[in-house]
């Protein structure tokens, strides 16, 4: 019998194999990379029983159009994503996520496109048959490593699923939420910019532009002035680091950031608001507000007890 | 001891070393590095080196800044071993096609390209640290005829394998990527191996020496391996 398997009929904008990232790589210029949406990616793979470090397929805006071959699988989607399936028969259901489903041969899984916010997965149950590169599932395009010759996926390919006994029904009440701020500390080069920069940067608006991406989100608004020196010496750079160049536009680092980088840091986003900055899409307005260490640890202690709660609540 | 260490954010220790970027206090930087990764300290997740920083990244569900604080400033440095370095020698061919920045560089300098290339390729670089893209390797110090500033206006892509120069320092472009440098020749060399027990063909601490190939040898140099 033949392997349960994807035809890929139209790939999506930025469809990549992700789980948790891969540690331990920064002094050879390797990110983190890994599912953007962390909240998102733990609950894809508790839907379908898989292990929390599994691979996923990871979408952006418009996802992937993949025909299933083989015997039922079941899969669960997550984020705030429109699809459907198209069964064998051409019936349409209209999909809804965090619940599995489960898929017949030549079934079609449709994914349309990603509502007012940018990440989506895909998780199916038992995984795909793919290979980790140092410890990791996580691609990064940019360097050309992880699964699929660290590419995305791409129309006409097909992706092998690993072999699963059995269909699962699970499902979750669950919505994502939006937060009034993005809570950042204070950067290292904090005090480089003008006490009217800084004002501007924690009360007005800050619009996502189209120049975002896995690597980064420029932001425009408010021009931040630098007083001191609009360059500092190379240095690393992590994820959720705000950068402000010469322009005095900020540029927040995400999950494939260049691990190196020599523009002053004016703040960091916390820990906790992570997912929730990266899923704004471009024309969308943010606020930031600062807060400190400790109320950041705390943050995240939420956070992280919160992922837990809603991962308890799959029936 | 590592005197100044702040927080860069919730989830990462922010160790400075001085404004001065030179070999010494890099190499202080190396040897943090490599006993930090050594003793494989519960939390950290990744570590950054560059030229007069050191960014050790944590895990906020295990530990937190205070703890690897504390640890990292107790560190015995007492026992660093001398860091084992290589000399790493890389083919680089400075034909037109590949030196597309060449007669800004022959102006700022006021000296011909062969001048140039000999200035390049007359002695080792010293690598103070790899990244921004996996595996470019940040090296120095050119000599001081052919130092010059970046571009004004960065090129959007920089072909894979360029070598560029500015202010003391030259490079590799190990991916096809952004940038400012000036590039003054191209390497086949795949610096970046994707061997997952050998990533990269140059690690910090190491020296590195350019020769010259011809195009000739370029076109052919990946047919020979």
């Amino acid at each position: 019998m033949s392997k349960n398997s994807f035809k890929v009929l139209r790939p999506g904008i930025n469809t990549t194999f992700q789980d948790l990232g891969r540690d331990n790589l920064y002094h050879v210029g390797l990110p983190f990379s890994g599912a953007i949406d962390k909240r998102n990616f733990l609950i894809a793979n508790s839907l379908v029983t898989n292990r929390e470090d599994d691979a996923v397929l990871e979408f952006a805006y418009q996802g992937p159009l993949l025909e299933f071959y083989g015997s039922q699988i079941s899969i669960a989607i997550t984020g705030n994503v429109n699809f459907k399936i198209i069964k064998k028969d051409t019936s349409e259901i209209k999909g809804e996520c965090y619940r599995t489903y489960n898929l017949d041969n030549k079934d079609c899984l449709d994914i349309i496109s990603t509502e007012k916010s940018v990440y989506g997965y895909l998780s199916v149950k038992g995984g795909f048959e793919i290979n980790k590169f140092c410890n990791s599932y996580s691609t990064t395009v940019r360097a050309e490593v992880g699964p699929n010759d660290g590419k995305k996926i791409e129309i006409g390919q097909t992706i092998i699923l690993n072999a699963v006994d059995s269909a699962i029904e699970k499902s979750l009440e669950y919505l994502n939420s939006k937060i009034e701020f993005i809570r950042v500390i204070k950067g290292t080069n904090f005090d480089y910019f003008s006490e009217n920069s800084i004002k501007d940067f924690t009360s007005k608006d800050f619009i996502v532009s189209k120049l975002t991406d896995r690597m980064g989100m420029r932001l425009s608004g408010p021009k931040i002035k630098n007083l001191k020196k609009t360059n500092i010496k190379s240095e690393g750079l992590g994820k959720g680091v705000i950068q402000v160049p010469a322009d005095g536009d900020p540029i927040v680092m995400l999950s494939d950031h260049g691990t190196i980088g020599g523009y002053p840091k004016i703040a960091v986003v916390i820990s906790a608001d992570y997912d929730k900055l990266a899923q704004c899409p471009p024309g969308e307005k943010i606020k930031f507000k600062i807060v400190n260490l400790t109320e950041a640890e705390n943050l995240y202690k939420i956070y992280t007890m919160e992922t837990k709660n809603i991962i308890n609540k799959i029936r | 001891m590592i005197k100044n260490i702040y927080n860069l954010g919730d989830a990462a220790l922010y160790c400075d070393f001085g404004n001065t970027v030179n070999k010494e206090t890099n190499l202080k930087v190396i040897n943090y590095f490599n006993d930090i990764r050594k003793k494989n300290i519960t939390g950290i997740k990744n570590i950054a080196p560059s030229y007069n920083k050191l960014i050790i990244y944590f895990d906020l569900e295990l530990t937190n800044y205070k703890k690897i604080k504390d640890t990292v400033e107790n560190l015995d440095i007492s026992t660093f071993e001398e860091t084992k370095t290589k000399v790493v020698k890389i083919p680089v061919c400075f034909d037109d096609e590949f030196a597309l920045d060449l007669e800004r560089v022959e102006k700022r300098a006021g000296l011909v390209k062969k001048e140039i290339v000999n200035q390049l390729i007359s002695q080792k670089y010293f690598c103070y640290m790899t990244g921004f893209i996996a595996g470019m390797p940040f090296l120095g110090d050119i000599k001081e005829k052919i130092r010059l500033d970046r571009l004004e206006t960065p090129r959007v892509k920089v072909p894979k394998g360029s070598v560029g120069i500015t202010e003391q320092f030259c490079n590799i472009y190990t991916f096809e990527s952004p940038g400012g440098w000036n590039i003054v020749g191209n390497s086949p060399k795949k610096v970046f191996t994707k061997d997952p027990n050998k990533l990269t063909l140059i690690d910090p601490g190491d020296e590195v020496e350019f020769f010259e190939i011809s195009k000739k040898e370029y076109s052919k140099f990946n047919e020979q391996k």
